[in-house]
Formats: C-alpha cells, sequence, structure tokens
C-alpha cells in the first residue's frame, strides 16, 4: 500500500517537472508562432505538448486539468489542421490556459490536489472559440490562407455546419484516442528501456550539488594546506603525490563547477512571453532580440540575476521604448527592438539590456531628483550626465511619469543594483537621448571559488579578488620616492601619461606603517570604472580561494568582501576593492573620474598630439593622428577576399575595404616576400563606413608636442617632424582615402556630400591635419593659406562653411570674418575660428569677433561635429550660442 | 535602546537546567548548555582592522570561520593585568551561526535549580544588564546567565 503510494507520488513529481518543462517551451513556441502563423511544425510541437500533459492527466485523475487541455487541444487541433487562422486573441486564450495550467500544477504540487478552481469560464471561452470555428470558417472560405490537404479536407465539411463540426469533433477524439494510445505505448517503452535513458541523463537535487561544490571547496583548501606541508618537507613521494592531488581537485572542482552551470537562456525563456504581454498591455510593438542564450554561469548567479534581468526588460519595455506612435513621429520604425546580450569576458560574463528608445533625459532626471528631496538644484547644476544617470540607481527614484502596473512604483534600480552587487557584480547605463539606454551588468562566473592575489599589510595577509586587479606596479629603491608625487598632499602616481590616484593599505586599515621600505609595491585596481593604486607591504602571489562569509558583526564593514583559509589553516580577509576605495576617499566625493580624465585627453590635444606611428614598405616610422583612427585590427590572409577589384574583408557584419599603404605610396615597389599573415590593419569609420588602411606593422602611441616640421614633397607624406626623438613622416590621410574613393563616396553623408568646406590656415602641415578628417567625412575640400587665397577661393568656388585658423596671415581670423561680412553675397557663410587650445578669454574674442564657434585646432571630433552643425544654415544662431556655453564651460 | 522585546522573549525560559561556567574578570558566568558548541584552547586569530573593538579576530574551526568577541570589552571591563593571549574560546551556537567568546577561564557544567533564580538586580552597569538574562543565588557566589543571541549582536548595549 505504501509502496504503491510513493510510486505515485514519484510519478506525479515526475509529471510536475516534465510538464514545468513543456509549458515554459510552450510560452516560447506561442509567442513565436504569433510572428509566424502558418508555421505548421510549430502549431504541431504546441499541440503535442498540450496533448501529452492531457494525456498525462488523465492517467493520473487530475479531472480540472484535463477539462481545460481537452478544450485547447480541440482548439489547437483546428489551428494545426488549418481550419482556422491564428489571431492575437486566439492566442492569448492559449496563453491563458497555459497560465491556468500552471495555476492547477502549482496546487498539485503545493496540496496535492487540483484546488478548488475550477476554471469553467475558461473552459467555456475555449469551448465557443472552438465552435466559432466553423462559422466564421464558412464566411472566410473564399481566400483561406491553409494547405490544400485541410482545404479539401475543409470543402468536405462546407456543406452543413453543425454536421461537419460533429463529424469533425468525432474525427478529433477519435485522432485523439490514437494519439494516446500512441503515448501511452510510448511510455511502456519508457519503462522498458528505462536504463537506456538513464545512461544519457538522470536528474540530480539542485542540493546535493551545492553539497557537492561545498565539499570541493573544503577539498581546495586541504590541497592547498597539503602544497604549504609539501613546500616545507622535500620528500619526493610526498612531493609526486600531492601534485597528483593537485591535478585531481583541480580537475574536480571544474567539473563541479560545469554541474552547476546553466546556459542564461533558463531565465531569458520566459522573457518573450513577458515582453508579449507588456507589449500587448501598453499597445506598443516590440521585437526581442536575444544573443548569447547559451553563455553558462554558475546557478547561484542564475538565480540571483533572475529578478533583477527581469525588472530590467519590463524597465526597458515600460519606460524606453515609445508606443508605435512616438517612434514614427521620431522617424523610428513603429516597433521597438529590445536586445539582450550575454557574453563571457576577461572571467566574468557581461549581460546587456538594450532598447532602441526614448533614452534618459538627464535633465528629467534631476529635476525628479530635486523633487525627490535627493539633491539641491544648485547640485543638480554642476552633476555630469553621468551622474545624473546614476541618481537613478537611487532608492525611490522612478522617472515614469505615470505609475503602471508593469514598472514605475519607484522600488526599481536601486534594487536592481543592490542585487547585483551583492553577487559582486556591477552595473553600468548608458543612455542617448532619442536613441535609447542600454544597462550593462557584469558578473563573476561564480561566486563560491575566485582566484585571488594574496598580499601582506602591516604584518597580515590579505586577499584581493583577481577580477578587481589590473596591474602590480614595483618602484625600485631610490626612484621610489620620486615615482610618488604629491598633489595637494595626495599622493599620485604617472602611470603611462596620465595620473592614478593612490592610497596605502596601511593607513586604510590603521594598521602600523612599513618603515622606509627601500622598494614600494603597488597594485592597480579597478573598481566600478575607477581605478586608483593600493601600495601594500608584500605582493606574495595568486591562488584560488573559497570565499567564506563574515559573521553578522562584521557586516556592517565594507572593507571586506568575506574571508578565506590559507594553506596554513590561518584565516585572511579578502579585500572588498571598492569599499577600500570609498573608505580611503580615492574616489573623491561626487566626482566623475571618467570626465576628469576626459578633460585632460582633451587638453592634451590641444597642447599635444596624440599620434600612431606605423612602418609600411620603406618608410620606417609613419604618423597618423590618433583621433582619426577607429580600430586597430589584425586579420587573417585567408580572411581578406576579393571583391569590386579590390581587396575586402567581413568585418563586424560588414564588408571592410582594403587599402594597401605600401601601394598608395610607393606604387610599383616590388612585393617584398610573401605577405604578413595576419595583417595589420588600422581602422578609420566615417559614420557608418569603415575604410582598413594595410601597414606592415604598428609601432606605438606617441603623445606628444610636435617640434619640428618640414614639409615633404613626396606624394601621400605631409610632411616630417620629430616624434619621440626620431624623424617621422606624416602620412596625408586624403591621399590614402582618395584610393578607397568608391567606397568612401558611396559611404560618405547625406548632408555632408556635395557641401563644400574651406580650410584657411597658412601651415600646410595643419591644413593637411584638418582637411583629413573633413575628406574623410565626404566634404569637399578646398585650402586656402592666406586672406587673399580664402577670398579668391571664394569667389571662385561655393563654400558652405569656412574653417579657418586665428592667427591667419596677415591680419588673423577676425580680419577675415570683417572681410566676409563686408561682402553681401558672403555674408551668410558660417566661420569656424580654430585656436591651439580653448579657454574662455579667446573663446570670448572668437565670440565678439563674429565666428559662429570655436574649436581646438587638433581635436578632429569636436572640429567635424561643429562643421556639421554649420552647413546646414539654420543652426547658425543656435551654433553661436553653443559657443557661448562652450566659452563658460571650460574653466 | 529598544530592546524589551527581545528581552522577555528569552528571559521567561531557561530559568533551570545544565549550564556552562567560565569567568570574566571577577564574573561568574553561565550559558545554557545547549547553546555551547565546544570550548577550545587560545587559537590562531587573525585580527580585522577597522573592526568594532570587541571583535578580537577570526578563527579558522575546522574550514567554518567564526568571529571571536573579547568578553572583557564587550562588557566594557578593564584589560586583564597579565598576559590577554589566553583567552580561551567559548563558541556558542547562535542564530546568525557559531561566534567564539573570548573568556578568561573556563569553569564547571552546574547543575541549576529554578528556586534560586532570579531576575537581574536593577542596579547592574547597563553593559553588563543588558547582556544578563537573570542571576542564579550559589552557596558563595552568584552565577550570571549571559544572553547569548544579545552578547553577538552588537548593536545591543552599545548605545552607552
Amino acid at each position: 500500500m505504501d509502496d504503491a503510494c510513493a510510486e505515485d507520488k514519484e510519478m506525479i513529481r515526475e509529471f510536475l517537472i516534465e510538464s514545468d518543462e513543456n509549458l515554459s517551451r510552450l510560452d516560447q513556441d506561442l509567442v513565436a508562432l504569433e510572428k509566424s502563423p502558418l508555421d505548421v511544425d510549430l502549431l504541431g510541437s504546441i499541440f503535442r505538448t498540450i496533448h501529452t500533459i492531457k494525456g498525462a492527466c488523465g492517467f493520473l485523475a487530475f479531472s480540472t486539468l484535463e477539462g481545460i487541455t481537452h478544450q485547447a487541444e480541440s482548439l489547437l487541433s483546428q489551428l494545426r489542421d488549418g481550419e482556422r487562422n491564428l489571431t492575437p486573441e486566439l492566442v492569448s486564450l492559449i496563453l491563458e490556459t497555459v497560465d491556468a495550467t500552471r495555476k492547477v500544477l502549482a496546487s498539485i504540487e503545493t496540496s496535492g490536489t487540483e484546488g478548488s478552481h475550477k476554471f469553467e469560464d475558461l473552459i467555456d471561452k475555449l469551448r465557443v472559440a472552438a465552435e466559432a470555428t466553423c462559422e466564421i470558417e464558412t464566411r472566410l472560405v473564399p481566400d483561406p490562407p491553409v494547405s490544400d490537404a485541410a482545404n479539401s479536407a475543409k470543402a468536405e465539411f462546407q456543406p452543413d455546419t453543425n454536421k461537419a463540426r460533429l463529424r469533425q469533433d468525432e474525427q478529433g477524439e477519435e485522432e485523439k484516442r490514437v494519439a494516446e494510445r500512441r503515448i501511452s505505448d510510448r511510455r511502456d517503452e519508457d519503462v522498458t528501456q528505462h536504463s537506456a535513458a538513464v545512461d544519457s541523463n538522470i536528474r540530480v537535487g539542485v542540493g546535493l550539488l551545492d553539497k557537492l561544490m561545498d565539499l570541493v571547496g573544503e577539498l581546495v583548501l586541504t590541497r592547498n594546506q597539503i602544497l604549504q606541508f609539501n613546500t616545507e618537507r622535500e620528500d619526493p613521494a610526498l612531493n609526486a603525490t600531492s601534485q597528483r592531488l593537485n591535478l585531481i581537485t583541480t580537475e574536480l572542482q571544474e567539473g563541479v563547477m560545469k554541474t552547476r552551470m546553466q546556459p542564461i537562456g533558463v531565465v531569458w525563456n520566459k522573457l518573450p512571453r513577458v515582453v508579449r504581454d507588456i507589449s500587448v498591455g501598453l499597445g506598443k510593438q516590440i521585437q526581442l532580440h536575444m544573443d548569447g542564450a547559451e553563455t553558462e554561469l554558475d546557478r547561484t548567479i542564475i538565480e540571483a540575476i533572475k529578478d533583477p534581468l527581469m525588472h530590467l526588460v519590463r524597465n526597458c519595455c515600460d519606460h524606453g521604448i515609445e508606443s508605435p506612435a512616438d517612434r514614427t513621429r521620431a522617424g523610428k520604425p513603429p516597433q521597438g527592438v529590445l536586445t539582450l546580450r550575454a557574453y563571457h569576458e576577461g572571467g566574468q560574463v557581461n549581460i546587456e539590456v538594450g532598447d532602441d528608445g526614448a533614452g534618459i533625459d538627464v535633465a528629467r532626471v534631476k529635476q525628479k531628483a530635486i523633487e525627490k528631496g535627493l539633491l539641491r538644484p544648485e547640485q543638480a547644476e554642476k552633476l555630469g550626465d553621468r551622474e545624473a544617470l546614476s541618481l537613478i540607481f537611487e532608492p525611490g527614484f522612478s522617472t515614469a511619469q505615470t505609475v503602471t502596473n508593469i514598472s514605475g512604483r519607484g522600488v526599481g534600480m536601486d534594487v536592481v543594483k543592490s542585487h547585483i552587487e551583492k553577487i559582486g557584480g556591477v552595473v553600468d547605463l548608458y543612455s542617448r537621448l532619442g536613441e535609447g539606454a542600454t544597462v550593462k551588468i557584469r558578473i563573476p562566473l561564480t561566486l563560491a571559488i575566485i582566484p585571488g592575489l594574496v598580499i601582506i599589510s602591516g604584518g597580515e595577509r590579505f586577499v584581493i579578488p583577481q577580477v578587481s586587479l589590473l596591474e602590480l606596479i614595483r618602484i625600485e629603491g631610490d626612484s621610489g620616492g620620486k615615482h610618488i608625487e604629491y598633489v595637494h598632499g595626495t599622493p599620485v602616481y604617472r602611470r603611462r601619461g596620465s595620473l592614478l590616484p593612490i592610497t596605502y593599505l596601511n593607513q586604510v586599515l590603521g594598521l602600523r606603517s612599513s618603515d622606509g621600505a627601500e622598494a614600494v609595491n603597488m597594485v592597480v585596481l579597478q573598481a566600478e570604472d575607477r581605478q586608483f593604486g593600493l601600495v601594500v607591504d608584500g605582493i606574495y602571489d595568486t591562488q584560488e580561494i573559497v570565499v567564506k562569509p563574515l559573521g553578522k558583526q562584521l557586516k556592517g564593514l565594507t572593507l571586506y568582501a568575506g574571508a578565506t583559509i590559507m594553506g596554513d589553516g590561518r584565516v585572511a580577509l579578502i579585500l572588498d576593492v571598492l569599499g577600500i576605495g570609498q573608505r580611503s576617499g580615492v574616489f573623491g566625493e561626487l566626482r566623475e573620474p571618467a570626465r576628469v580624465v576626459e578633460k585632460q585627453k582633451a587638453q592634451s590635444t590641444m597642447e599635444q598630439q596624440r599620434l600612431l606611428l606605423f612602418r609600411s614598405g620603406s618608410f620606417d616610422r609613419l604618423a597618423v593622428p590618433l583621433s582619426l583612427v577607429a580600430r586597430l585590427e589584425e586579420f587573417q590572409q585567408s580572411a581578406i577576399e576579393h571583391a569590386g577589384g579590390g581587396q575586402v574583408v567581413q568585418y563586424r557584419d560588414r564588408i571592410l575595404p582594403l587599402v594597401s599603404l605600401q601601394a598608395v605610396l610607393e606604387p610599383g615597389a616590388p612585393d617584398q616576400g610573401a605577405p604578413a599573415d595576419p595583417v595589420q590593419v588600422v581602422v578609420f569609420n566615417d559614420g557608418d563606413m569603415s575604410v582598413g588602411m594595410v601597414v606592415d606593422q604598428i609601432l606605438d602611441v606617441a603623445e606628444e608636442a610636435v617640434t619640428v616640421r618640414q614639409k615633404s614633397g613626396r606624394r601621400g607624406l605631409l610632411g616630417s617632424a620629430v616624434v619621440g626623438n626620431r624623424v617621422t613622416d606624416f602620412l596625408d590621410l586624403h591621399l590614402v582615402l582618395r584610393e578607397s574613393k568608391e567606397a568612401w563616396s558611396s559611404g560618405a553623408d547625406e548632408h555632408t556630400r556635395g557641401k563644400t568646406v574651406l580650410v584657411a590656415d597658412a601651415s600646410a602641415f595643419s591644413r593637411g591635419m584638418i582637411r583629413g578628417g573633413l575628406d574623410m567625412a565626404g566634404y569637399s575640400v578646398l585650402e586656402a593659406a592666406n586672406l587673399d587665397d580664402v577670398i579668391r577661393k571664394l569667389e571662385q568656388h561655393t563654400v558652405d562653411v569656412v574653417v579657418t585658423a586665428l592667427e591667419l596671415p596677415p591680419d588673423g581670423g577676425s580680419a577675415l570674418v570683417a572681410a566676409l561680412r563686408a561682402r553681401p553675397e558672403l555674408a551668410k557663410i558660417p566661420i569656424l575660428a580654430l585656436v591651439e587650445s580653448v579657454d574662455p578669454s579667446r573663446a570670448a574674442v572668437a565670440q565678439t569677433a563674429g565666428f559662429q564657434d570655436c574649436q581646438a585646432k587638433f581635436d578632429g571630433l569636436l572640429v567635424l561635429e561643429s562643421v556639421a552643425r554649420l552647413v546646414s544654415p539654420q543652426t547658425v544662431r543656435e551654433a553661436s550660442e553653443e559657443c557661448m556655453s562652450c566659452a563658460g564651460e571650460v574653466r | 535602546m529598544t530592546n524589551d522585546m527581545t528581552a522577555t522573549k528569552s528571559s521567561a525560559l531557561h530559568t533551570s537546567g545544565q549550564f556552562s561556567t567560565f569567568f570574566v574578570a571577577d564574573l561568574f558566568f553561565g550559558v545554557d548548555v545547549v547553546h555551547v558548541q565546544e570550548v577550545l584552547r587560545s587559537q590562531h586569530m587573525t585580527s580585522v582592522p577597522q573592526a568594532p573593538d570587541v571583535i578580537e579576530g577570526l578563527i579558522n574551526l575546522r574550514g567554518q570561520i567564526v568571529t571571536a568577541i573579547d568578553m572583557r570589552r564587550r562588557l566594557l571591563l578593564p584589560p586583564p593585568a597579565g598576559d590577554h593571549s589566553a583567552s580561551m574560546n567559548m563558541v556558542v551556537r547562535t542564530a546568525d551561526g557559531a561566534v567564539s567568546l573570548l573568556v578568561d577561564e573556563i569553569g564547571d557544567v552546574l547543575d541549576m535549580d529554578a528556586s534560586t533564580y532570579e531576575p537581574p538586580p536593577d542596579n547592574l552597569a547597563p553593559a553588563a544588564r543588558d547582556l544578563i538574562r537573570g542571576v542564579y543565588k550559589l552557596k558563595d557566589r552568584l552565577l550570571l546567565v549571559l544572553d547569548e543571541e544579545r552578547t553577538v549582536d552588537l548593536a545591543v548595549g552599545r548605545a552607552v
């Protein structure tokens, strides 16, 4: 008796698990079906799923469920046989059925019974829908988009609707009976062939896997201890054994880790349904793209990100993507796209949830923050865009104008952030107004065992998680003091030209300081998007460590992420890099380091140029401004294809034309043996068009003031200058790009084509630099060396924008403005002033002198943006206002 | 401190039974044996910089990391005259896992009779009053019953 009962229970349990899997698939199938309503295979699959559940219900005597699924099945069989068309209403009805089925299943799981709700109204609705078929179909007969077989079958039934339905039902019943018999046959087979199935897959409880993982963690620790003993004693036998133990432990650890890995698709599977329901509910059209569903994560992490992900997706649907009408008005396709992406990167998993909706209005965010009292108005003014965006993660913040039942209750992004951070992850938000927003989540692959760097400070060992570690810097002996400099008492370090804030771990932790050590050991760490150097007393090595939580008494300490047990059995604390950074104050308060760096960079491009140095053919040292370079790439020779008489490669789903620099600079030069493999390519970008320049070797990126300039008579070169104490030739990018003219002219932007820009500068070198960027953007470019030259060119050509150096000979740029404004036919041409560096006084001078805009000479991107603004005449006034604001902003 | 709720919840119970006893300075304490996991000699302690001062450090208890609380500091008592490192670990089980209480000396396990029990005297120092459930009047001395849950909750009794 008991045995039979247990058997029953086991059977019900299996039924529940199987049904649950089936239903998740059903959700996806149905949403897919809505997109391709005539997919017979899909319909067949859905029918089978429902049918399987129904069959099992009959067997296990769950009558309510059987009733629901039976009616749904009738409806589905009609759909499958093409007797009627799928409508969104029908899909909703079937989804409702799926929900009802879930409810009953949940009730079976918890109470063992089907529950009191009989779902009669749903069954009725399904019946009505199924019965409605024939009448509708008769009316729709003239052009039914169904298969021939179904057509002919239906033709038989047409004369008498009622009878037809009867026969059809009978036939359906018969079919079902046959199918059921088949199913039960298969079940018998299942029993007999049970052992065969067990061979390939078994179900294992998650609890068991967790237990295994714990044990492996312990084993790793024990292994570490054994290895430590081994180094202390020199016993060959012990050595061999411990090495073996080491290997096996590592493999076991990997194996067990894998058993706990699940594809992120497990979570994503639910999303198509969610998105569909929301979009139907809100009257929006949303297409869901999922990329990288196979990316695997530890199941504990999968569990942890489930809710945050769901929330983000809801947010995108609700706040992000606009209604079809709004989208059309904004010039976008009515259907919004929601993109989910997951991929591995450097021991972490990145998950992106993005939409192409309205983006986030920073001004509104600020306003909201002020309303909610999170911010004072004067603070808001000073706040940068990125900082303002991060306000969204503050508790109690929601920008939705109206509270909907989907999101907007103000319990949102802060919870998302705290959930993600709890598992050691980081959340970033990127938004472009009018173009959409993307939330990027970075999380560790697993939480249990992580690689860490063991360091020593104040006589204690600490572990730094490897994911936060960027590099180790050791400053030797005498130079130690020199390399760490002080800005108003704050230590900083010059790391490859940019300043890295430094903090001392001894000070942060209040430990005794090491007494004037000769060398300084520094670990460069990254927390969120900020970097800092942490000076420690000593660096040991990296180790696999098992993260153990700290007791409740220490939970308030943000300095530690946990603790671990070292090889000698002692406890070591794991540092929380973010906490250390915040505690020590290296992050400053409400400051945006990224912006500071950007500003510094902008500063340096004013005084100095960043140059990409490379080698090609007989030219050992060539340079182009780095600001014009999009990317550096390597392509295998095998990837290079021929199209349209030139070489191309497939690059990021596009075709990238390749130009050999050697062929341009030294046409007819003999080939130097076999071409390099892979080839080095410098990619230049322009909107959605790119060109790859093939060079022999990328040498370096130099950042320094160009000291000596000498004009070159050689084709393809602008001139020479001394860079890094060596003579370097500057490439005439204009010429190189002309070589791939077809590609470029077709890629030129709509609004830049046919527009002419006159570049006025005394220095041919500077002209070449400026025109390079303009050429690439698709403008026709004229050059002029002085005021007379400018006037002459303007008389001969129609020019849309004049770009001039402020020091244009003979009398400066303001003389040019005066000259142009004096002539009515030229007075309307906007003029952009280029200065060595944008500072308020110069900007003010430019403003009063009547220039429409002013930019730093070698900031190619800003110059381009400015020119693009100026070519449209109606923006002139706005642009000049912009100039004002730019003058006010640069301090 | 608003701790009336927890106080009433725990003080009604455990008025008789077996107690593991220990000494902190000249105070004689007892903890219900049911809540005592084990008693250990001095262990290697990893200190936790910037932690509250009552936390002496972390010990490795067979792969489990256990926080050690210095009972003298917890009770706001002066440090001992001699070598402090000889403290004994009384590891108690709490709702939040095992916690080690560092005490001066371990005593016997004693059987207590409810008839000798009394609630803590009102004039007890605040630091101790919050942590003590009650008092057993022994022949020659008083046994203070320690509330281990409140002892390991550092929010209790620290408002002074």
